[in-house]
């Protein structure tokens, strides 16, 4: 197992390897419905580079965050579903 | 109004890919003072996308340009590499309106390189929406960035030679991939590997995949139909031939080629050749004096295109026009095979036909194709702009970047999402910084 952080996950902390971005700390951790979208589906990344914009979560507070371009660091609060 | 950073170049090149790197070393190397802007924290665009840490086959090609870059930087002329630096606007003539977690910034230039490099063409069918249906490089990005794929199984579809990229990659890291279905005609793609033959490097580089995906059946004349949830799995089914073949799966990866990164060259007025595709000449000078485009922005070629392009680039704006004659039969071998790219990968019309009237086409406003219909017959919008005013299709924040292709392809409507800045959500300080450009 390469370097690991703590960060929490919707209130639960998870471990997860330090060279990694939220998005893929997230399906890791088998948590694929990143957002809701205006009709109520669950959407998880597509393009994984920035583009789609499907991939939004709240990252220490601040909404609509896109996971797949943040790194993750020690202490992070995400919240998926938003 | 906020406080403004602002830094002045001679060179600024957008696009840190193959053809940014290119561009900005040779462009050093011939002793300008350049900064080379990318919205990444490293160098590599996406093929060699964190190339410097990756776990698998590190490329000669890709180790060499990085270098390359290094020494640049560390050069007397000076490389500025402003990494994690989107560029969302072009305020006035000679001035970019970037930013970055330091808050926002003007570039100031004197000569622009455009090498913005290109995205996947997404196309719905039942099922594109749900969240383990992701992109062919989507994933593989995914992985690259500490997605662990060990023992899951991925179906690869879609279309173009990423395709195999993506499944020898995803093989490596330890994926089971049973199939990858290509849309292309299975005499085009024989065609096409016909004439590999003509391109030595991507002979090997073909040989070398076909070596890796032993066990992978490589299926032409094959899509996907649709996708659901199985079981907190997917159930894929595909059409392969004149077959329909249901796969059970983790992952579908699924991307229909590529479409360039167009939105800055239109905003900074170019000519295009065609659609997605801006107009340059021998230099790589668009028909906006003094801007440049070099790589997937004149044309989908790949890695040798996007570099012999970044070099002319480079050196063109550099002044060195004399200089750049001698790339010229690399160039032309690499458009030769952009041609060929593109014949062999045309999409079929059944593409077009894959998503009913209440499949979603707009991800980010929920807008369905029954929406775009008008009237009571097939008629649809005319153009991507009528549609965006009549249904908020394309209004979201991915701006149309996804729903804007695929529209274009399925109606034949023309893509013509104006394009006003910022040309990616800015944060509204930046925007103010700037007065609101
Ligand atoms: C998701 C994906 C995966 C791919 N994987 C492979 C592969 O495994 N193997 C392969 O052979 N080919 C792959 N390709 C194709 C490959 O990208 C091209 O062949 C080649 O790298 C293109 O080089 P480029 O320099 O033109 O563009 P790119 O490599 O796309 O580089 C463009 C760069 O510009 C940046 N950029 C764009 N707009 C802005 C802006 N406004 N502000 C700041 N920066 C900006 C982008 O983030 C990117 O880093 C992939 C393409 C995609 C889209
Ligand atoms: S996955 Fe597309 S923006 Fe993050």
């Amino acid at each position: 197992m390469p370097d690991t952080v703590v960060i929490i996950i919707n209130g639960r902390p998870h471990q997860v390897a330090e060279q990694s971005t939220v998005a893929a700390a997230l399906l890791t951790v088998g948590e694929t419905l990143f957002r809701t979208s205006v009709s109520g589906q669950g959407r998880g990344p597509l393009c994984g580079m920035g583009i789609c914009m499907e991939c939004r979560v709240e990252i220490d507070g601040v909404p609509a965050r896109l996971s797949c371009q943040t790194p993750v660091r020690s202490g992070m609060e995400v919240r998926t579903g938003g | 109004m906020g406080e403004l950073r602002r830094e002045i170049f001679d060179i600024v090149i957008i696009g840190a890919g193959p053809a940014g790197m290119a561009a900005a070393a040779t462009a050093c190397a011939a002793g300008a003072h350049a900064a080379l802007v990318d919205d990444n924290g490293y160098a590599g665009g996406q093929i060699w996308r964190r190339a410097n840490n990756a776990r698998h086959g590190k490329s000669v090609l890709a180790t060499r340009w990085i270098n390359h870059l290094q020494r640049s930087a560390a050069g007397s002329g000076g490389l500025a590499r402003l990494q994690q630096t989107r560029v969302v606007g072009m305020p006035r003539a000679n001035v970019l309106l970037a930013e970055s977690e330091r808050g926002a910034l003007e570039i100031h230039y004197d000569k622009l390189i455009l090498a913005t490099g290109a995205r996947e063409l997404f196309l719905p069918f039942p099922g594109w929406t749900h969240p383990r249906v992701m992109g062919a490089g989507g994933l593989q990005s995914l992985v690259k960035s500490g997605l662990p794929i060990v023992g899951r199984r991925v179906i690869v579809a879609g279309s173009g030679p990423l395709l195999l990229a993506v499944a020898n990659y995803l093989r490596h890291a330890g994926a089971i991939v049973p199939l990858i279905a290509e849309q292309a005609h299975s005499a085009e793609i024989l065609r096409f590997a016909a004439g590999l033959a003509r391109t030595p490097a991507k002979l090997l580089q073909a040989a070398l995949l076909r070596g890796g995906l032993i066990g992978t059946r490589y299926c032409a004349d094959a899509w996907p139909l649709r996708a659901q949830e199985s079981g907190g799995r997917l159930s894929v089914t595909l059409q392969i031939g004149k077959r329909r073949r249901v796969e059970t799966a983790d992952y579908l990866a699924c991307g229909f080629g590529l479409v360039a990164n167009v939105e800055l060259a239109a905003l900074a007025g170019c000519k295009f050749a065609r659609p997605g595709c801006v107009a340059v000449d021998d230099c790589q000078e668009t028909s906006v004096k003094h801007v440049f485009a070099a790589g997937e922005l004149t044309g989908i070629g790949g890695v040798e295109k996007a570099i012999v392009e970044g070099q002319i680039a480079g050196l063109a704006a550099a002044g060195r026009t004399t200089q750049t004659a001698r790339l010229f039969g690399n160039r032309d071998a690499a458009l030769a095979f952009t041609a060929r790219l593109e014949k062999a990968f045309t999409l079929r019309p059944e593409l077009k036909t894959l998503a009913g009237p209440d499949e979603i086409i707009c991800r980010c406003e929920d807008v369905t194709l029954g929406q775009l219909t008008i009237g009571d017959g097939d008629q649809t919008f005319h153009s991507l702009h009528d549609a965006k005013l009549h249904t908020r299709c394309g209004m979201g924040p991915c701006q149309g970047r996804i729903c804007g292709p695929a529209v274009a392809f399925i109606t034949g409507a023309e893509n013509d999402l104006r394009i006003r800045p910022p040309i990616l959500p800015a944060r509204v300080a930046t925007l103010a910084a700037d007065g609101g450009a």
